[in-house]
């Protein structure tokens, strides 16, 4: 990449403080939006520019937008802060480094979406954060840039912080919005989506905080401008969380479509010690693992690419596990999260979930036979297509593909070596 | 195909169903059982538990034509979806293909139900809802023969847990189905408990103090599809299948709520059997399948220890055991001799067969028959009640609801509770009283009086839709204009009138104002719109319609009176100032279940039967006959009410049905208008209702009882059978002014009733016995929140202790009936600090 357009402090000094942003072009594109441009105008603009949810579904954001049902008021826009996914610290770098390109993105989408009030759902682990975006807020209405009548319109946007307690399934959209209104954060039945009943059952747009930090240089630069970067149908720079067994783990802009091989040597300096690479998990705990093959590694990172062969791109923190890792070990990481993180509204899940915890957790501890292994696979197996929302469709993802590619790494413990 | 309905295929079965309809209900309707947990047709689905997966199917539409695509041999191509689908959440759309039982679908199912018993306890020796419960029946229909969990993994949790007194949670058992949660917070507005933690370890916790605080609670154990909500009152007490069941209705309130007695013999009851719990009969006109608490819990007087179960005679000053013959024979002695000066008293308790014989029998002692009771209007109730066929649950948007001089939440919860959902549904409620009540969340216009001014607010209600010119006196101010203009506009209007605050002369005149108004904005004659009585007891209408009334000034008749009969009443434990009036100079008989202050003071007492020991009919305040039959044996030697009467009768030589019940009720039938066309046959006609419940059923309904015995019949009033009515207003008694404060006595659903207190469950929940005064009153009259207070009035001084609360308006101190302190109607008294 030549320059950041995501990850602006790390070519801007100073970016977090709002004269130095706004020095850099910061808050153009709000005005010009709200002075010049219709709603509708802000939404074909996005959905030309082909952007789509970078919160993990890849959703288009665009069309999302277009869903919000005509004629009902109020709407809100809900900014997801929730940034929960193992190995994912993308939207804490942009919002404690480059708040206010974020901030802007939270204000453009709310004009799109004609609401005057915006929430930045924060987990409840990023204390320090929330409350350091609320000087960044604080700040902005100082200088006429949120509140009453935005240059000299109509246009009115409150932006308001709140904080999550510590739940994973917080970060669905719709046990989000649970949360925000005071309830048990479990996910509702879909339909209705949160574009027709979403926060207090009026129309809701819900987007990542890495997806609402591209609106400000789109609408700037244009959506052509957008599509140069990236693949056609994955256009856009996408900020690449790497951790793991490498060189230099941390968060990498990069453009969609760039391949693992060129994110995890190019940028992360290879594996550690110079250890052999033996797996990648590409969206976090919530996809199947990949075995790190020379199909694998040179596999572009997209949101056709990935799932082509196996996996998906998710919010795109990609683990990187060399040969020193246990599989078997790592399903049961991800088990006792998804076991914990569960919000127990739905029997597959709830009981699933805590099934191959237990499962797993024998096996690492060398009680479990041979057996266990088909056991195992099957509860997983039992929990697909079941499910009342995601998280458990997650959560079996990787212990079915754990078994599949590495299944030496459990026969290890049940001492059945074939 | 029509707009409103859609025709879908479900393994097969081609059916038609209004567009809108849950895949599980349609299937339910044409006799297919899609399995469910958390979902309940009272409800709405939430999808939880996901047991209702089901394969479902839709016509491919070509996007651009919009027609269905075809197949070689032109038959319609169903896409079936990728994954199972919730039959719950899932509504029927044309041309839908549901498959229940394929392949497919019973394996995701049996996946379902072998999570759902990893954790659960294997209670089923041990557990009460063994034998009734859907899980068990579930899982031998859809589960696996044997589960793959680990017995040593199971979690383990708290057993005994007590949601406040009444209901207690086995955490182990629990399935998470949210059934209670939901019922509390949508249904009755009472969102006590709720879902805390999360993950495996969800669990239900409640907020309230005491625990569960709901007068529905109850409720939860009949909907939960495990054992985990078991009755404090039953639990360990029966499994279903050795109980037998009668069914009854419910004797605590005027709302009838149908019920369904178990019973069993007992070694601890020597043998009898008793009744082991209370459970609700299934009358979507009445209560649904719900019952309050108060109805489920409090029957424990009907097989109390305590009970009357010889006669008793008064031998040397003291009540002695005797016999019936002699008992009979001494009674009727001592009231012939009275030579027509008797004044008979039957409470509202007594069925329409004991009113009868009563009525009958004082008429032929050339004597007088009187309602005990405080509240007039029955019979403008007989002439502008309901219309034929009034749900209360099909009120909604459009509809008005008048509720004034009652709180339907502490006197008829049911309704309450039918009230507030007719309000969530978009009807407009306009409450008026002196205080705030539950009901006034719901209500778009709170009206408040000074007490005993009820009248004055309903009169003014009233001028502002008359054109008569006498009532320009009672003109309101804007927010009561605002509510009469809602009433007045409304498709259907239905006026609860009671009696908080008002004599009896008050009570007459609000019950006239209400009736009037009705008349004038043209909202009688047919259902859905009429006069409600908030009665105290189950068949005060049974009485007022045989043409009994209470007579505000029979204590003073008493003092002419020789002798008294008295049934199913005890006036002097309600004051006893009223002693000197029996016994002694005034030869009294009373008729009772337990030895009350009444039946101490007299001469001859009859054992009489409870409901639960015979039969008999009640008519309800929305004028709905309904049978109630005998499920237990009489205790002792107590016979029913109409048959004592009755035998009374053949001593004194008057001719009165004494052997068969039904007999009596034609008797009845004929004697008071309206009820002509009634007989036990047609009093047990039952029809269809929804949701199914019991048996087969349990699992989609609940526990609830299916009503094979009756809905009962509901009656017509006289402005709906052709003939015009015409009831005046009156102007309101005159309300002298007072010096000191004005005592009012107030309902409470856990009073200290006879009929209540044998309920030893629910004594941590009584009603404290306290006198509730407003603050600012409090501190003129020097008295500290919880301290002792003396209660003065015409020479008598109670001391109770004082309770402090915003809402009671000024100069008023609140004191709930039964609580030992002796009130009716409102007191002027003197209140001060107890020295």
């Amino acid at each position: 990449m030549t320059e950041y357009i995501l990850l602006r402090h790390r070519d801007i000094e100073g970016i977090d403080q709002l004269e130095v942003y706004r020095k850099n072009g910061g808050y153009e594109a709000f005005e010009q939006v709200v002075k010049k441009q219709t709603p509708q105008q802000v939404i074909d603009e996005v959905k030309a520019a082909g952007l789509r949810g970078r919160g993990g579904a890849g959703f288009p954001t665009g069309v999302k937008w277009s869903f919000l049902t005509p004629d009902v008021y109020p709407r809100y826009v809900v900014a997801n802060a929730d940034e929960s996914e193992p190995g994912t610290f993308k939207d804490r770098e942009i919002m404690e480094h480059n708040p206010y390109q974020f901030l802007e993105g939270v204000a453009i989408c709310a004009y799109a979406a004609q609401a005057n009030v915006a929430y930045v759902y924060c987990r409840g682990e990023f204390w320090d954060l929330a409350h350091r975006l609320e000087t960044k807020i604080e700040a902005l209405y100082e200088a006429k840039l949120l509140g009453k009548k935005l240059f000299g319109t109509d246009f009115s946007l409150d932006i308001y912080v709140h904080l999550g307690a510590g739940a994973y399934i917080c970060g669905e959209e719709t046990a989000l919005l649970e949360s925000l209104e005071g309830k048990l954060g479990q996910p509702r039945l879909r339909p209705p989506f949160p574009a027709a009943e979403g926060l207090f059952a009026k129309p809701t747009v819900v987007n990542n905080v890495e997806t609402l930090t591209n609106l400000p240089p789109i609408i700037t630069r244009g959506a052509d401008w957008y599509r140069t970067i990236g693949t056609e149908k994955s256009p856009g720079p996408k900020v690449f969380s790497l951790s793991g067994h490498v060189e230099r783990p941390g968060n990498y802009e990069l453009p969609l479509g760039s391949t693992f091989r060129e994110l995890i040597y190019e940028h992360g300096g290879g594996i550690r010690g110079g250890r052999r690479i033996k797996g990648i998990m590409p969206a976090g705990a919530s996809a199947p693992l990949l075995a790190a093959t020379d199909e694998v590694l040179d596999t572009p990172m997209d949101y056709e690419s990935v799932p082509a062969i196996g996996s998906q791109l998710g919010s795109a923190s990609i683990i990187v596990m060399d040969e020193s890792v246990d599989i078997s070990w790592m399903v049961y990481k991800t088990s006792s999260f998804f076991k914990h993180e569960s919000c127990g509204k739905c029997t597959p899940c709830r009981e699933g979930t805590y099934w191959m915890y237990h499962v797993t957790k024998r096996i690492q501890e060398g009680n479990a036979s041979p057996e266990d292994i088909e056991l195992l696979d099957s509860v997983a197996r039992g929990i697909q297509g079941k499910c009342l929302c995601a998280l458990g469709e997650f959560a079996l993802m990787p212990v079915i593909s754990g078994i599949e590619h590495f299944r030496a790494d459990f026969q290890t413990h049940t001492g059945d070596r074939t | 195909m029509s707009d409103s309905q859609v025709k879908l295929t479900i393994d097969g079965l081609e059916i038609t169903v209004p567009k809108g309809t849950l895949i599980v209900d349609a299937a339910k309707r044409a006799g297919i059982d899609i399995p469910v947990f958390c979902y309940h047709p009272k409800m709405k689905p939430v999808g939880m538990c996901r047991m209702c997966l089901v394969d479902v199917g839709t016509p491919r539409i070509d996007r651009s034509s919009g027609e269905a695509v075809r197949d070689d041999s032109g038959q319609v191509i169903i896409d079936f979806r990728p994954k199972l689908e919730t039959a719950c959440t899932t509504p029927v759309s044309e041309g839908m293909q549901v498959r229940v039982w394929s392949e497919n679908a019973s394996a995701g199912r049996k996946q379902i139900v072998e999570y759902l018993l990893t954790s659960h306890p294997l209670d089923c020796p041990v557990c009460d809802k063994g034998g009734e419960c859907p899980l068990q029946n579930l899982t031998m229909k859809h589960g696996p023969g044997k589960s793959r969990f680990l017995y040593s993994e199971k979690k383990h949790l708290a057993k005994h847990v007590q949601l406040g007194e009444l209901i207690f949670l086995d955490r182990e058992r629990c399935i998470q189905c949210g059934r209670c949660v939901r019922f509390q917070e949508q249904l009755v507005d009472d969102p006590v408990i709720a879902f805390g933690d999360r993950g495996r370890g969800l669990e239900i916790v409640t907020y309230s103090n005491p625990g569960f605080d709901s007068y529905f609670s109850g409720n939860t154990t009949d909907i939960c599809p495990v054992g985990a909500l078991t009755t404090a009152d039953f639990r360990f007490g029966a499994r279903p299948w050795e109980m037998n069941a009668s069914a009854s209705i419910c004797t605590h309130c005027p709302v009838g709520c149908n019920l369904t007695l178990n019973t069993r013999r007992e070694a601890d009851a020597g043998g009898r059997e008793i009744v082991k719990r209370v459970m609700p009969r299934q009358n979507e006109m009445v209560n649904d399948i719900w019952i309050c608490d108060k109805g489920r819990f409090a029957h424990h007087f009907a097989t109390s220890p305590e009970r009357l179960t010889t006669p008793l005679v008064r031998a040397g000053g003291e009540l002695v055991e005797s016999d019936w013959p002699t008992a009979l024979a001494k009674a009727a002695e001592g009231l012939k001799a009275a030579g027509g000066a008797v004044i008979g008293l039957v409470g509202s308790r007594a069925s329409n067969e004991d009113l009868f014989n009563f009525k009958q029998l004082l008429d032929g002692l050339g004597g007088t028959a009187l309602l005990y009771g405080s509240m007039a209007g029955g019979d403008y109730v007989g002439q502008v009640g309901v219309g034929k066929d009034t749900e209360l649950a099909g009120l909604g948007g459009g509809d008005a609801i008048l509720v004034i001089a009652s709180d339907l939440h502490e006197e008829a919860p049911i309704w309450w509770q039918r009230v507030i959902m007719a309000a969530k549904h978009g009807a407009t409620l306009v409450v008026a009283n002196g205080r705030p009540t539950r009901l006034d969340h719901y209500a778009a216009h709170s009206l408040r009086f000074e007490y005993p001014r009820a009248v004055k607010t309903a009169l003014g209600l009233l001028q502002a839709v008359s054109k008569d010119k006498g009532l320009a006196p009672y003109e309101g101010e804007q927010e009561l204009k605002a509510a009469a203009r809602a009433l007045v506009g409304a498709d259907n209007l239905v006026v609860f009138f009671g009696r908080e605050g008002l004599d009896y002369a008050g009570s007459d005149a609000l019950a006239r104002a209400c009736a009037r108004l009705l008349i004038e904005t043209k909202h009688t004659g047919r259902r859905n719109n009429g006069l409600i009585p908030v009665w105290s007891g189950p068949n005060t209408q049974g009485a007022w319609d045989l043409g009994l009334r209470p007579d505000p000034q029979f204590a003073n008749s008493m003092q002419e009176t020789r002798a008294a009969l008295v049934i199913a009443a005890d006036p002097v434990g309600d004051d006893p100032v009223l002693a000197d009036s029996f016994g002694n100079g005034t030869f009294t008989v009373v008729q009772e279940l337990f030895l009350t202050p009444t039946a101490r003071l007299a001469d001859v007492v009859l054992p009489a039967r409870s409901f639960a020991e015979r039969e008999g009919t009640f008519t309800n305040a929305l004028r709905r006959v309904q049978r109630f039959y005998s499920a237990i044996e009489g205790m002792g030697q107590a016979r029913s009410d109409w048959q004592i009467t009755a035998q009374l009768g053949a001593e004194l030589g008057i001719e009165l049905e004494a052997q068969s019940c039904g007999r009596v009720f034609a008797r009845y039938a004929a004697a008071a208008p309206g009820y002509e066309d009634l007989d036990y046959q047609n009093l047990s006609e039952t029809k269809s209702q929804w949701p199914p419940v019991g048996g087969d059923d349990l699992y989609f309904g609940g526990t609830a009882f299916k009503n094979d015995q009756g809905v009962g019949v509901q009656l017509a009033p006289t402005s709906e059978r052709g003939s015009t009515v015409d009831i005046e207003w009156t102007a309101p008694p005159e309300v002298s002014k007072t010096n000191g404060m004005l005592l009012v006595a107030v309902d409470q659903l856990y009073d200290r009733a006879t009929t209540v207190k044998p309920s030893e469950v629910l004594e941590p929940r009584l009603a404290a016995a306290v006198v509730r005064l407003n603050p600012s009153d409090a501190q003129r009259l020097g008295i500290v929140d919880g301290s002792g207070i003396e209660i003065q009035h015409n020479g008598r001084v109670d001391t109770l202790p004082a309770l402090l609360e915003g809402g009671i308006p000024m100069g008023t101190a609140l004191v709930g009936r039964s609580q030992g302190l002796a009130i009716e109607y409102p007191l002027d008294v003197d209140v001060k600090p107890a020295s």
